[in-house]
């Protein structure tokens, strides 16, 4: 949990491994709405989530509830700017635009691909969409910007001397 | 108003899980979002999950729309566009809507969620949303 990521792409994609178990464990939200990663790499993230009676938002239909998709995009649009950023700090969410295009199939896991598109200095834009089978018939499309907030920051350094002094 | 689909709504399975209460006087409606661990998007901060707050205010933005007027059934988001302003701590947050204009088909909603001060929101989500309304064309 060195303060400076590798240059090396090997050693970059190394540390984004070892980080991507934390990278849901660490979100109880996450954690509790079920998502699992499917891969990370320096600007692309994959999440799933499986389909959940506790989950539904339409008890007519079956379907989840929109904000399960939104957290899912929220989610992984996240883990795609935390690399893109550098896999240093973990970025905040600035805005997130979601069009919902189709209810979800009731029964069918949905995943979530994200790409950071550009990110510079604190700023990431990443697009995602979500699926319930086939990626060119998605569920939902989102855009997003991150940033990565002084609260982040300060969270880190305190993580990281905290870190530091359990290893001493 | 149609105070059965507003009771079937925070019944539903996802919305009683994340523990949406709505306050209602009139027709002026107040969510509450009451603090749980499992609402934690980043521990280290603390911060509330970006995910849980969207979905807090999508939730309230429904409510208001079937206090706004009868629906034969739940709405239906079509678009949201949510704006984080600050970090939402590991306390209860509040949200009320506005709906800019309701139609037979769609509806525009603006909510605003907040924390210790209404002044001071948390964040801002802005949607369209496909709705029913009762006696209208019910079919869609």
């Amino acid at each position: 949990m060195d303060p400076d990521s590798p240059d090396d792409p090997a050693e970059f994609q190394k540390r984004l491994d070892a980080l991507a178990p934390l990278i849901v464990d660490g979100a109880p939200y996450a954690v509790s709405l079920g998502f699992k990663i499917a891969e990370i790499t320096r600007d692309r993230a994959v999440m799933t989530t499986p389909y959940s009676e506790d989950l539904v938002g339409d008890p007519e239909t079956g379907t989840l509830h929109g904000g399960v998709i939104t957290a899912l995009l929220d989610h992984c649009c996240g883990i795609a700017a935390f690399g893109g950023l550098g896999a240093r700090h973990t970025p905040a969410t600035l805005d997130l635009r979601i069009d919902y295009m189709r209810p979800a199939k009731p029964g069918c896991d949905i995943t979530a691909e994200a790409h950071c598109l550009k990110s510079h200095g604190l700023v990431a834009f990443v697009r995602a969409t979500a699926h319930d089978g086939d990626p060119d018939d998605p569920v939902a499309i989102a855009q997003a910007a991150f940033m990565i907030s002084g609260a982040s920051k300060a969270a880190h350094k305190r993580a990281y001397e905290a870190f530091k002094d359990a290893k001493s | 108003m149609s105070q059965a689909l507003l009771d079937t709504l925070l019944a539903t399975p996802f919305v009683s899980r994340i523990g949406v209460r709505i306050e209602q006087k009139g027709t002026e409606l107040t969510g509450v979002l009451p603090f749980t661990d499992k609402l934690v998007g980043n521990p280290l901060i603390p911060a509330l999950h970006g995910g849980a707050v969207g979905a807090f205010m999508e939730v309230v933005a429904s409510a208001s729309l079937l206090v706004s007027q009868p629906m034969a059934r739940l709405p239906r988001p079509i678009d949201v566009a949510i704006d984080y302003l600050r970090p939402a701590r590991a306390q209860d947050v509040y949200a009320r809507a506005i709906v800019a204009r309701s139609g037979r088909r769609v509806a525009n909603v603006r909510v605003e969620a907040w924390q210790g001060r209404t002044e001071a929101p948390v964040a801002t989500l802005h949607g369209h949303f496909l709705i029913t309304p009762q006696g209208a064309d019910e079919e869609s």
